[in-house]
C-alpha cells in the first residue's frame, strides 16, 4: 500500500512540474497578492473631495477652509460662493461632500441660536459617504474649538484618550495581511485538487484507474498530499513576506498558525474533493467553487466583521470554516492569543475537517 | 473441477431512468475465446463492457468474470481483467514508458516480468519510448493502451471499440496482435462496429438495442441466411434503389457498399428483372447472385 501511494505521488509530481503553468503560478500567485493587494484593498478613507460653499467670508469661515486644505483625509477641490457650483461638482463626481457655510454664520455663534452648516455627502458609495461626512463634522468641530479657545482662552480640557490596542497605528495592512493567507490557501488546497481530480475525469483517464486494484482512498490521498505540501510551502512564504515587506510577524507562537492552517487545509482540501466527486467537468467544478469562495471571502469575517451582520447572516457563519480560522489567525497574529483562548475556534476546525473528508470519502464513487 | 468461463451473464439489465441500455442479456465466452460483440453505435456495448469490468452495478441479473461475480467480488476481479475503454485513457503528461510503468505498479508486477506478453506489441511503439502519450499517433495510442491493459497478464481482456478510427492497416495489425494474445491463453471479448472485423472472431453476438439478436461462428451467423440474395448496380444507383423497392419479387432491398443488396422471393428471374431495368433506362445495370454477409443477416435480424 505504501508502494501504491509512492507510485501515485510520483505521477502526480511529475505532471504538476510537467505543466507549463501550474509550478509558476504557485510561486507568483502568492506573491502578487502578498505585494499588491495590502497596498490597493485599503478600506482607509482618504482624498475626500470637497467643495466649499463659503457666504460668510469670516475668520472662523476661512479657519475651516484652511483645516480642511492641509488634512491628508480631503482634497480640496474648490471654494465658491454658489451652492448650484457646488452640486455640479458633486454631479461629475468632483467632489463627494459640500460644506455650505452660511452667510453671518461666525457672528450667529455668539448669540443664542446659531446658524447651521451644511454638509452634503454623495452617498453612491456608502462607506465613503459615511466616513466622509463623520471625518467632516469632526474637522470643523475642532477648527472652531482652536478658534473659541484662542478668542477666550480656558484651561484645555481634554475628555478622551483613545488607544488602539493590539494594532496601535489601526494599519489596515495588519488587518489585511492575515486575511489574503486564508484566500490563498483556500484557493491552493480547496481550489486546485478539486479542479485536478476532475480533470482526471474529464480527460477520461479515471476509467482506466478504476479497473485497477488502486483503492479509492489512496487515489484520493495522493491527489491530495502535494497540495497540502504546497499549501504550507505558501503559507510559509506569505508569512515571510509579512514579515519582510509589513514587518508584521505573529504576535503568539508561529506553531498555533501552522497548526489552525494544517486543520484548515484539511477542511479546505476536503471540500474541494465533495465537489469534485459531484461535477463532471471543469467547468461545473469552477462554478461551484466560485460561489462557495465569494460567500468565505463575503462572510467569514475576511474583510468586513461578522459582528456588524444581521442576526441571520451571523447565524450562517457559523456554518463557514473560514470564519474560525480568520479568528485564529487575527488573534493570533495580532493579540498574541494562543490555543488555550482559542480551543472553541480550533475545535470547530477539527470538526469541520473531519466532516468534510467523511462526506469526500461517501461521496467518491469507483462506480459511476 | 472444471475452469468457469471467462465470462459468464445471465438476464443482465441496466436502465438509465426510462431507457434500457442492456435488456436481460444472457451468453456466456469460453475460456481462451475470442468473442466478438457486434453492433451499431448504442446497442448498449459499452455499458455492457462497463458492467463487466465492474465500473456499472447491474439493476438485474449476474454475471461472472473469471468465475467471479461482478458485484460481490469485484476487487478480485479488478486484479485479473484488462480494459481498454473506447476513448483513450491514458496519461497523456506522461510519456510511454511513463504511462506503461505506472500502470505496472498499480498491478504491482514490474514491466520485465510480463515484458514477453506484450513484446510484439511494444516493440512497435518502443522508438517513442520517451514521447508524451499525448502526441502518438491514433494506432499508436491503441498499442500502448493495450499494453498498459496487458500489462499485469490479465485473464480476461475487454477491449471497446478498439479499433474506432484507425487506419484500415493498423486495423489488420491490431487484430493480427489478438489473435496471438488468444493463443496465449488470454480470453478476449472484443466490440467492434465494423462488420469485416466480425469474422476474424471465433465466435460473435449480435447485439442492438439492448438485445442480443443471435449468437454463433461467423460462418454459423452467415448460414442464417437462407434466402436468395443479389447484388444490384448501375450508374443512377438511388433511382435504382426506388425502383427495385417497387419491383415485384423484391423483399427487400437496402444500400451495401458500392451496390444493392437485394434479397428476393422463390422464383425470382434475375434476367428479367435486368433487362426490365434496361428498358425502363437505367444504364450499366447487373445484377448477380452474392453470398450472404453478417451485415446481411444484421439487416434481416433487424427487421424482425
Amino acid at each position: 500500500m505504501r508502494r501504491t501511494l509512492l507510485v501515485l505521488l510520483e505521477k502526480e509530481f511529475r505532471q504538476f512540474m510537467r505543466n507549463a503553468f501550474m509550478p509558476k503560478m504557485v510561486i507568483v500567485f502568492p506573491l502578487l497578492v502578498m505585494l499588491v493587494i495590502p497596498w490597493v484593498a485599503t478600506m482607509d478613507v482618504r482624498h475626500v473631495g470637497v467643495s466649499i460653499v463659503d457666504n460668510d467670508h469670516s475668520e472662523a469661515s476661512r479657519r475651516i477652509v484652511e483645516k480642511i486644505r492641509s488634512s491628508d483625509y480631503f482634497s480640496l477641490k474648490s471654494v465658491t460662493e454658489s451652492y448650484e457650483a457646488a452640486y455640479a461638482s458633486l454631479e461629475e463626481g468632483d467632489a463627494d461632500v459640500i460644506l455650505s457655510i452660511p452667510e453671518h454664520f461666525e457672528r450667529s455663534l455668539a448669540g443664542s441660536s446659531p446658524r447651521r452648516i451644511g454638509v452634503d455627502v454623495n452617498g453612491t458609495n456608502a462607506l465613503k459617504g459615511a466616513l466622509g461626512s463623520q471625518y467632516m463634522v469632526q474637522i470643523v468641530r475642532q477648527a472652531l474649538a482652536e478658534l473659541q479657545q484662542e478668542q477666550m482662552p480656558v484651561v484645555a480640557t481634554d475628555l478622551f484618550v483613545v488607544q488602539n490596542r493590539y494594532n496601535p497605528t489601526l494599519d489596515y495592512q495588519h488587518f489585511m495581511v492575515p486575511a489574503l493567507m486564508i484566500i490563498l490557501l483556500v484557493l491552493i488546497c480547496g481550489f486546485l485538487p478539486g479542479i485536478n481530480l476532475v480533470s482526471e475525469k474529464e480527460f477520461g483517464t479515471i476509467e482506466q484507474i478504476n479497473v485497477t486494484p488502486v483503492s479509492r482512498f489512496l487515489f484520493t490521498l495522493a491527489k491530495l498530499i502535494p497540495y497540502w505540501i504546497i499549501g504550507f510551502v505558501v503559507l510559509t512564504l506569505a508569512m515571510l513576506l509579512a514579515w519582510w515587506v509589513y514587518g508584521l510577524v505573529p504576535a503568539g507562537s508561529v506553531g498555533s498558525v501552522y497548526l489552525a492552517a494544517f486543520f484548515f487545509i484539511l477542511t479546505m482540501s476536503g471540500l474541494g474533493i465533495i465537489i469534485a466527486n459531484r461535477s463532471s467537468t471543469m467547468q461545473q467544478t469552477m462554478f461551484v467553487m466560485f460561489f462557495f469562495i465569494m460567500i468565505f471571502v463575503l462572510m467569514s469575517g475576511l474583510l468586513t466583521p461578522i459582528e456588524s451582520m444581521p442576526a441571520w447572516a451571523r447565524a450562517i457563519t457559523y456554518l463557514l470554516p473560514p470564519r474560525y480560522f480568520v479568528e485564529v489567525m487575527r488573534a493570533v497574529y495580532l493579540k498574541g492569543a494562543s490555543i488555550v483562548e482559542l480551543w472553541p475556534q480550533y475545535l470547530a476546525l477539527v470538526g469541520y475537517a473531519g466532516l468534510f473528508n467523511a462526506v469526500a470519502a461517501l461521496t467518491y464513487k469507483k462506480q459511476s | 473441477m472444471t475452469t468457469p468461463n471467462a465470462i459468464e451473464i445471465a438476464g443482465l439489465t441496466k436502465r438509465y431512468g426510462t431507457l434500457t441500455a442492456v435488456d436481460h442479456i444472457t451468453f456466456e465466452v469460453w475460456r481462451g475465446e475470442l468473442f466478438g460483440l457486434i453492433g451499431p453505435d448504442g446497442a448498449g456495448k459499452t455499458t455492457l463492457f462497463r458492467l463487466l469490468t465492474t465500473l456499472l452495478d447491474p439493476d438485474e441479473g449476474r454475471a461472472t468474470v473469471d468465475g467471479l461475480d461482478i458485484v460481490t467480488q469485484y476487487r478480485e476481479i479488478r486484479k485479473r481483467v484488462g480494459y481498454m475503454p473506447g476513448r483513450f485513457s491514458l496519461y497523456p503528461d506522461l510519456s510511454v514508458a511513463e504511462n506503461l510503468e505506472f500502470f505496472a505498479a498499480l498491478f504491482g508486477v514490474k514491466v520485465e516480468a510480463n515484458y514477453d506478453l506484450i513484446a510484439p506489441i511494444y516493440r512497435q511503439i518502443e522508438p517513442f519510448r520517451k514521447r508524451r502519450a499525448g502526441k502518438l499517433s491514433g494506432g499508436m495510442k491503441q498499442k500502448l493502451a493495450l499494453c498498459c491493459a496487458l500489462i499485469h497478464r490479465p485473464s480476461v481482456l475487454f477491449l471497446d471499440e478498439p479499433t474506432t478510427g484507425v487506419d484500415a492497416v493498423s486495423r489488420g495489425e491490431f487484430w493480427d496482435m489478438l489473435f496471438n494474445l488468444k493463443r496465449q491463453g488470454i480470453s478476449i471479448l472484443v466490440s467492434t462496429p465494423y462488420m469485416d472485423e466480425a469474422c476474424r472472431c471465433d465466435r460473435i453476438a449480435l447485439c442492438d438495442n439492448g438485445h442480443l439478436l443471435g449468437i454463433d461462428t461467423p460462418a454459423g451467423i452467415v448460414a442464417q441466411f437462407d434466402e436468395p440474395l443479389y447484388a444490384l448496380s448501375g450508374s443512377d444507383m438511388y433511382g435504382l434503389l426506388l425502383e427495385a423497392r417497387r419491383a415485384d419479387g423484391v423483399k427487400e432491398c437496402y444500400p451495401f457498399g458500392a451496390s444493392h443488396h437485394l434479397v428476393v422471393a422463390e422464383g425470382f428471374d434475375a434476367e428479367a428483372f435486368e433487362r426490365q431495368l434496361r428498358q425502363r433506362g437505367f444504364k450499366a445495370v447487373t445484377v448477380e447472385p452474392v453470398q450472404a454477409g453478417i451485415e446481411d443477416v444484421f439487416m434481416k435480424l433487424m427487421q424482425r
